[in-house]
């Protein structure tokens, strides 16, 4: 079994390596401790800045730095930076295109306890519908952490998605060399009769349901889909055509994230039967993760049960 | 502040107006009202306080400008077009679909923009980004904001006026434009955002109240805020509304429409006359 470890903590580690060799400021809304930006405010402590329980002034002032030609990381759980400052990453940050790079940690609902409202499960949905903006939502630690780099390396607005629960670090075992490229899905195994999407916390998941349908003589493909935005148009087509039946598997809700994205490619390119998991149009609640996990359907066995239903799908 | 500069100010000011109008009455909309208001701060801005080059609006020392009450555009493209970022005849694109001069300011194609604004307060705080990275830099450029006093009932403009005080932002100055008219009516009554002076001391601001169509009182009160060491000044500008255009003069309804030609005829041989004053 893969180290588990939150994606949060890569997000933290990766700022405090990265200031070395990068020009670029860290700002946070009071969260520090639990965005772990704190890694970075320790050792480059004249270029972080607290910018108060004020999300929406912390954006507009991120943009303002960027102007200048210095990129900043602003960071707050995913409910405030993409929901409480969602006008003003829309238009102080997207609509000039500039160079802040938002890190939202605490996504979905493996927040657990702390209930709906921060259980942020519509950011991609709507950081996705920014024109211009690139979404990253990685599905662990070692991914993360190199997800940084790249979103640095991106010239304009880049909304990264981190989760406070720890995840299995599948990466190293599955792909020892792995080399994150922004945009480029990482298909970890093929497969001829269904392909299985996922994103974020939903990776690892969606690889054990593979080992239930195997068991059940079902041969999944599964692919990382860790840009949501933009999306691998190219895998995604070629996967469909493969396998004729598509799950996509999300920390989020179904509505625009993830599922949404697929659909949106796979329309137009190769229509196929098609099922989505993820949170069906509802708010969380409060809980121990693996409860809400069950609760809202974010299993292995969920993901299996749907690729059932769209492999049933293409024969009927 | 000497009588030539100061004639010399009133003139490029009218222009100015004349610009207002040349592009709110081609795009048959837009905001007069609250960008004749600001005419004279923003001429003493662009041709005496603000260190930019025309030439060069890129220029990564220049000292920078946020309109955060961007709906006045037209006072930000006619004091841009007059000091030469831009040929003049372009003000009368304003608002059209081929035009660089959107209905609120675009940074990415307008020269002399330095931040796309519109809604209300997030300019502000920009401006407050732009000053923090010059003393991140250690650089001496300084970042001016013109806001709205109807933009002061956005709880982000104080979030801002906290995050400028609390880093000693000295290096960035805001001109609130208290004309005291918002669209639905007079700010005391819509929602009574009064008393600035008070509001920003409280916050922590160096506080400087001025006529806002008095170019020695205008200068002043710049040279003044170079002197605050240590906290943000904001000059409270007592406006009219519509300055300079005699229907339009505290006419709430002059915020936000155009005049049709007759009313557009009026606005100029208004403007012409005042000209004719100045000659």
């Amino acid at each position: 079994m893969a180290e588990k470890k939150a994606t949060r903590e890569s997000y933290g580690m990766a700022l405090a390596d990265l200031g070395e060799k990068y020009d670029f400021l860290v700002f946070d809304a009071d969260l520090a401790a639990a965005t772990k930006t704190n890694m970075f405010k320790k050792k480059f402590p004249d270029r972080f800045f607290d910018c108060g329980i004020a999300e929406g002034n912390m954006m507009c002032v991120a943009a303002g730095v960027a102007s200048t030609g210095k990129p900043v990381f602003a960071s707050s759980f995913a409910m405030f930076a993409s929901g409480r400052a969602y006008e003003q990453v829309r238009n102080c940050i997207g609509y000039p295109h500039l160079n802040v790079k938002i890190g939202a940690t605490h996504a979905g609902i493996t927040v657990g306890e702390d209930g709906a409202t921060h259980q942020c499960i519509e950011d991609m949905a709507l950081m996705r519908a920014i024109p211009g903006m690139t979404v990253i939502c990685p599905a662990d630690a070692t991914e993360s952490y190199q997800a940084v780099e790249a979103a640095l390396n991106v010239n304009g607005p880049v909304y990264m998605r981190f989760g406070r629960y720890a995840v299995p670090n599948i990466t190293p075992e599955l792909i020892p060399d792995y080399k994150f490229e922004l945009g480029k899905a990482v298909k970890y195994f093929d497969g001829k009769d269904v392909t299985i999407f996922a994103t974020g916390y939903m990776v690892h998941l969606a690889l054990e349901a593979r080992e239930i349908l195997k068991a059940e003589g079902i041969d999944a493909a599964v692919i990382n889909i860790h840009t949501v935005k933009p999306i691998d148009e190219a895998a995604i087509t070629e996967a469909a055509r493969a396998t004729g039946a598509i799950v996509t598997a999300e920390e989020h809700t179904v509505i625009g994230g993830l599922g949404s994205a697929v659909a949106e490619v796979v329309l137009r390119t190769c229509p196929v039967p098609m099922l989505r998991v993820g949170v069906e149009d509802k708010f969380g609640r409060s809980g121990q993760v693996p409860e809400l996990l069950e609760i809202y359907g974010l299993t292995a066995e969920n993901i299996a049960k749907r690729a059932r239903e769209a492999v049933a799908l293409k024969k009927s | 502040m000497n009588l030539t500069k100061e004639l010399r100010l009133k003139q490029l000011a009218n222009n100015v107006r004349i610009g207002i109008i040349e592009g709110v009455y081609n795009a048959a909309c837009g905001h007069p009202g609250g960008s004749l208001s600001m005419a004279d701060i923003m001429t003493y801005l662009y041709f005496e306080e603000l260190n930019v080059k025309p030439d060069e609006p890129g220029w990564s020392d220049r000292d920078r400008f946020v309109l955060s009450k961007g709906h006045t555009a037209p006072v930000l493209y006619a004091t841009l077009a007059e000091r030469g970022f831009f040929d003049k005849e372009e003000l009368k694109t304003l608002r059209k679909t081929a035009s660089r001069l959107q209905g609120h300011p675009d940074m990415k194609c307008v020269p002399g923009v330095d931040m796309s604004t519109g809604s209300l307060g997030l300019g502000f705080s920009a401006a407050c980004g732009m000053a923090l990275a010059a003393k991140v830099d250690g650089k001496s450029y300084r970042t001016y904001a013109v806001l709205g006093d109807g933009e002061s009932e956005e709880g982000q403009v104080w979030e801002a006026a906290m995050f400028a005080a609390h880093y000693k932002l000295d290096n960035l100055v805001a001109i609130l434009d208290l004309n005291g008219l918002q669209i639905d009516g007079a700010i005391t009554e819509v929602m009574n955002p009064t008393p600035h002076d008070d509001k920003f001391r409280a916050f922590g601001w160096h506080v400087i109240t001025i006529d806002a169509h008095d170019f020695s009182e205008i200068e002043s009160a710049f040279s003044e805020a170079r002197e605050v060491k240590g906290k943000p000044t904001v000059i409270i500008a007592k406006s009219i509304k519509g300055k300079g255009v005699s229907y339009m003069e505290n006419a709430c309804e002059w915020h936000g429409q155009a005049p049709k030609e007759d009313l557009y005829k009026v606005a100029i041989a208004d403007l012409m006359r005042i000209a004719e004053e100045l000659k």
